[in-house]
Parts: structure tokens; C-alpha cells; sequence
């Protein structure tokens, strides 16, 4: 039994690791051919199936009038859009958790709990529901096709996030360490940024994950709100597909866009396995 | 503790939220009750036309509803328990824990957009690789032109994609489980089967209820994955409510009648979500 459950558990295990690693071997591969290689089917292996090139990796810097692709505007586009969106999410999203957690309010029928639920139910609506008027309204303050545009847009979509991980985690700090605080003479801004706040940053550090990983992943905002001024990374790769596709580009594109937040995994496997996400996350 | 400065926590996130969300969702009703396309772009009042249309006239959407059930709750499905699978194998003692942690957890960090291109480079029909293993075998499927397995390609890529979330809050709720059930049931000679059945799996069940809502919810809005890898088809094989509403409103610019689609999909879906939690509490807590 003990044996054979071993075996069936490793099994498992390296079966489903081939599959999440599939794609990007795949890519890899293709972001070294060019036209020849890919065209007269599969081939894998470098230097035995195809002759390998760099092409696809320099149509990265190339401008496109030089038939580049040129993604290193969109990238860093996308990086900053992320991180403010991120940032403002987590700030406002932390501090009405905060309230939500530590605070009761009342007005008719609403309760803490009603307010919270609203702040989640966000993540109901579909992007495509929010999409038209989103577009109206930019428009109407001159915000389509602008960074800050699509700041607006991602504090939306990031911090329902930010407020579901973040009362969850404050309900988990000990009420006694604020009281604590306010006993010894600190007003409640003091006792929340010298006390709560430092005792709470795994915390702070797992919604600001997520808020980095909904932000960098988003395509359909950026794909309906921006057209040619700001391009964000997604919108600029998915345009590659459409074209006569040069999958050598478009692998090397893809690989570049997905590395930065493959760091992220390795950040989030280090808290779950201290155990920090467990209180974070529920 | 209660004091009135309570509410300069809590009103600057509300109120930019509230700010942001009010003219469009106050915008998305009034817009339904128009007939604003790209004809006639004006906010005039039709009353409840395009309701009735929608529910008299329009069987596309609702087979796009169908749709988006089935592909919304076989994903889910095979996630958790997948998902549930993997976390168990990782939880305990095995070689490179962390490595495979890690691994499980990288597809969820990709873009799903970006991930779907290469998807499609790889089911690619006549360059792909998968179709050139299986040509040894004198099968070559049309992965993404025939509607059965289209379906099926979307199925496999989604589950690709987020499985690593359900792993990651099942991994989280079993890393947080008191140990005292677990020596308990060794000690009565409990096998590893029965310690599941009876211990984890009831101990998970709040944790699982969660997980399982919200990857419903966010699988609900399934759009990027089939935009680009069948963007719909073949014919409406792989339509789903979002892509449908997307069609009419943005490629058909029939702004009045998707936002009518959007607001009656929006209420469908939180009666469901609501019917589903409570089903999956009940099956899942008294069961046990």
C-alpha cells in the first residue's frame, strides 16, 4: 500500500510537471528558428532538428519599420501601470480593511460585513460589463489611451483583492496589541502605522502579490481602453498573433513577458511554506 | 474601540471605488433601456425593448449561457480536484518539495492571454508539436476547428492555467490545519484513505467551498483564452457569455442591447453564485 501509493504520488507529480513545462520548452525552442525551421514543421532540438538563430530574440529591440517588434516600450508600460495600480489598490485597500476589521459601522441596513462583501463583489462583474462605459468615461476626461486612464481602470479590478486578503489577515492580528498601544498614549493614526502596520506586512506582501499578478495578467482593459499612444505588453504580443505570425518573435516576446512574475512564484512558495499564507489566504 | 475617526480609513477606498464604479454600472442600466448602436449613437428610451428581445428573440446568447455553465464548471471541477490532488502529494515528505511548489504554482503567474498564443502554436494543426507526435499514430485532430475539440482545448488550457490557484489555497488551508485530528486518527490505526475521508477532507471543506467559489467566479469571465485561441468558433463551438456580449457590443457596436445582455448576465450570475455556495455548504458540511 505504502509502496504503491509512492510510486502513483511520483507518478503524478512528474506527469503534471511535463504538462506546466511543455509550453515553455515548446516556446523556447521556437523562439530560436526563423521562417525555414518553422514552416516545414515541428522540430525541437537545436542544432540537430533546426539551425538556431537569434533573429527572434533581436526583433525584440527592432523597431517595427525595420520589421521588429519593438516590445521594450510596451514592457516597461506595462511595469508601471502595474505597480501604481498595485500600490494605490494595496494603500486604500489596507486601510479600509483596517476600518472593516478593527471598527463597527452601521448606517440603515449596512453592516461591516455588507461593505466588505461589496468590496469583493467587484470581482463578479465581467471585464467586457465594465468595458463600454469604461470607454465613455475616459473618453469623457480625456483619459483613453493614457497610462493614468488605465491606472483608474486597474484600481478597480485590484483592490478587491487587496481588501479580501487584507481583512482576513487583520482579523488574525491580535485586537490586544492596537488597545495595547492606544493604552500607552498613541491616537489611533500613531497606533496603526507603529504598531498594526509592522505586524502586518507578510500580509501586505501576499495582497500586493496578487494585486502584481491580476495587474501584469490583464489583457482585456488595456486591449479595448489604449489604441496607439500607450500599448501595454499583452495587447502588444496578442497584435503579433493576428499578423502573418512570426512565431519566433512572438515565442520570445512571450518568454520575456512571462519571466519577470515567475519571480513572483518563488516569493509566494517561500510565505506558504512559513506558513504566513495560510492566515492570509482563506 | 469605536471612534469617529473610523471613517478616514475606511471612506478614501470606498469612495474610489464607489467613484469609479457608479456612472458605469448607473450607466450600463440606463444604457440598456436605449438603443444606441453605431446608426443612431444617442441615449434615447425604448423602455424594455431590448429585454424582451433578449429573452423572446435571441437564442444565441442563452446557448452561450449553456455554454459558458458547462465549460465554467468542468474547469472548476477538474481544478479542484486535480488542484486537491497535487496539494495532498506536495504537503508531506517528498524529494524537492519546494522545487515542485514552485513549478505548480508558475502557470498562474503567466499572462493567460500570452499563454494562449503559444497554446496555439502548439495545437497548431498541421506546424504544432502535439500533431506531430500523434502523426506517428495517423491521427492528426483538429484541435481548434472541430467543435468537440475545440471545447476541449479551451478546457485543457484553462485548467492549465488555474489549476495553480486551487493548489495554492488548498496547499495553504492544509498547511494550516491543526495536527491534533491527524494523531488522533493514526493512533485509532486509521489508513491513509480513511484518514482522508474522515480527517482532511472534512477539515478542508470550508477552505474547499471558498476556493471552489472563487474560481467560479473568476472562471465566469472566461473571454481572453477563447478570444485568442478560437475566438469563438468554429461557429459558436466556444462562445461564451462574455465573448458573446463582447461581439455585440464592441464589434457590433449594439451599445444599448449589450448593456441589456450584460446587466441581465450579471444578476443571473449572483442568484447562481448564490445557489451554487449554498448547494456545495450543504453537500459539502453535512455530508460529513
Amino acid at each position: 500500500m505504502g509502496l504503491l501509493y509512492t510510486c502513483l504520488k511520483y507518478l503524478v507529480v512528474s506527469l503534471w510537471s511535463i504538462f506546466v513545462i511543455a509550453p515553455f520548452l515548446w516556446a523556447i525552442s521556437t523562439s530560436f528558428k526563423d521562417f525555414q525551421s518553422v514552416t516545414n514543421g515541428a522540430t525541437y532540438i537545436p542544432w540537430v532538428d533546426f539551425e538556431p538563430t537569434l533573429e527572434g530574440w533581436r526583433a525584440l529591440w527592432k523597431s517595427p519599420a525595420k520589421g521588429g517588434v519593438d516590445i521594450v516600450e510596451p514592457f516597461f508600460n506595462s511595469i508601471f501601470v502595474t505597480c501604481a495600480g498595485s500600490l494605490i489598490s494595496i494603500l486604500l485597500g489596507t486601510l479600509a480593511a483596517y476600518a472593516l476589521s478593527r471598527f463597527t459601522f452601521k448606517a440603515g441596513f449596512i453592516r461591516n460585513s455588507d461593505i466588505t462583501f461589496f468590496f469583493i463583489s467587484q470581482r463578479i462583474m465581467p471585464p467586457v460589463v465594465l468595458a463600454i462605459p469604461f470607454f465613455i468615461m475616459l473618453g469623457k476626461f480625456a483619459l483613453l489611451d493614457t497610462l493614468l486612464g488605465l491606472i483608474v481602470v486597474y484600481i478597480v479590478l485590484l483592490m478587491p483583492i487587496a481588501v479580501w486578503i487584507m481583512v482576513d489577515f487583520f482579523n488574525k492580528v491580535p485586537r490586544e496589541i492596537d488597545e495595547t498601544a492606544l493604552i500607552d498614549g498613541c491616537n489611533p493614526y500613531q497606533a496603526f502605522y507603529k504598531v498594526v502596520l509592522p505586524n502586518s506586512i507578510p500580509g501586505i506582501i501576499v495582497a500586493g502579490m496578487f494585486c502584481l499578478i491580476f495587474g501584469w495578467t490583464d489583457f482585456f482593459f488595456s486591449f479595448i481602453l489604449t489604441f496607439t499612444e500607450v500599448q501595454l505588453l499583452p495587447v502588444a504580443i496578442v497584435a503579433l498573433n493576428s499578423s502573418i505570425t512570426p512565431w519566433w518573435s512572438l515565442s520570445a516576446a512571450a518568454l520575456v513577458s512571462v519571466a519577470p512574475l515567475i519571480a513572483v512564484a518563488f516569493v509566494v512558495e517561500r510565505y506558504l511554506s512559513k506558513g504566513n499564507l495560510s492566515g492570509a489566504l482563506k | 474601540m469605536n471612534f469617529k475617526h473610523k471613517y478616514l480609513f475606511l471612506l478614501p477606498g470606498l469612495l474610489v471605488l464607489l467613484g469609479i464604479l457608479i456612472f458605469p454600472i448607473g450607466f450600463t442600466v440606463r444604457l440598456s433601456l436605449s438603443s444606441w448602436d453605431s446608426f443612431y449613437p444617442a441615449l434615447d428610451f425604448i423602455g424594455l425593448d431590448n429585454y424582451v428581445r433578449l429573452f423572446t428573440d435571441d437564442k444565441r446568447f442563452w446557448e452561450a449561457f449553456g455554454r459558458l455553465s458547462l465549460l465554467s464548471l468542468t474547469t472548476v471541477f477538474l481544478q479542484y480536484v486535480i488542484g486537491f490532488s497535487l496539494a495532498l502529494m506536495v504537503w508531506k515528505e517528498i524529494v524537492f518539495q519546494r522545487f515542485f511548489r514552485v513549478l505548480f504554482l508558475i502557470p498562474m503567474m503567466t499572462t493567460p492571454v500570452i499563454m494562449t498564443v503559444i497554446w496555439r502554436t502548439f495545437f497548431h494543426e498541421s506546424l504544432g508539436p502535439v500533431n506531430d507526435l500523434l502523426s506517428y499514430f495517423d491521427v492528426t485532430p483538429l484541435w481548434l476547428s472541430s467543435e468537440l475539440l475545440a471545447k476541449f482545448t479551451v478546457i485543457l488550457v484553462e485548467v492549465w492555467q488555474w489549476t495553480p490557484f486551487m493548489f495554492l489555497l488548498l496547499l495553504a488551508g492544509l498547511l494550516s490545519l491543526p495536527k491534533e485530528p491527524f494523531l488522533a486518527a493514526s493512533i485509532d490505526g486509521a489508513g491513509p484513505i480513511r484518514t482522508f475521508v474522515y480527517v482532511t477532507f472534512p477539515l478542508m471543506a470550508p477552505i474547499s467551498i471558498g476556493a471552489i467559489i472563487i474560481r467560479l467566479i473568476e472562471a465566469s469571465k472566461i473571454m481572453d483564452t477563447v478570444y485568442v485561441l478560437t475566438s469563438g468558433g468554429p461557429g459558436t463551438a466556444t462562445e461564451t457569455s462574455s465573448f458573446y456580449i463582447f461581439i455585440k457590443g464592441l464589434r457590433e457596436f449594439q451599445f444599448g442591447y449589450s448593456a441589456a445582455l450584460s446587466f441581465t448576465y450579471l444578476i443571473i450570475m449572483i442568484i447562481s453564485l448564490t445557489i451554487i455556495a449554498k448547494i456545495l455548504v450543504k453537500l459539502m458540511v453535512r455530508g460529513n
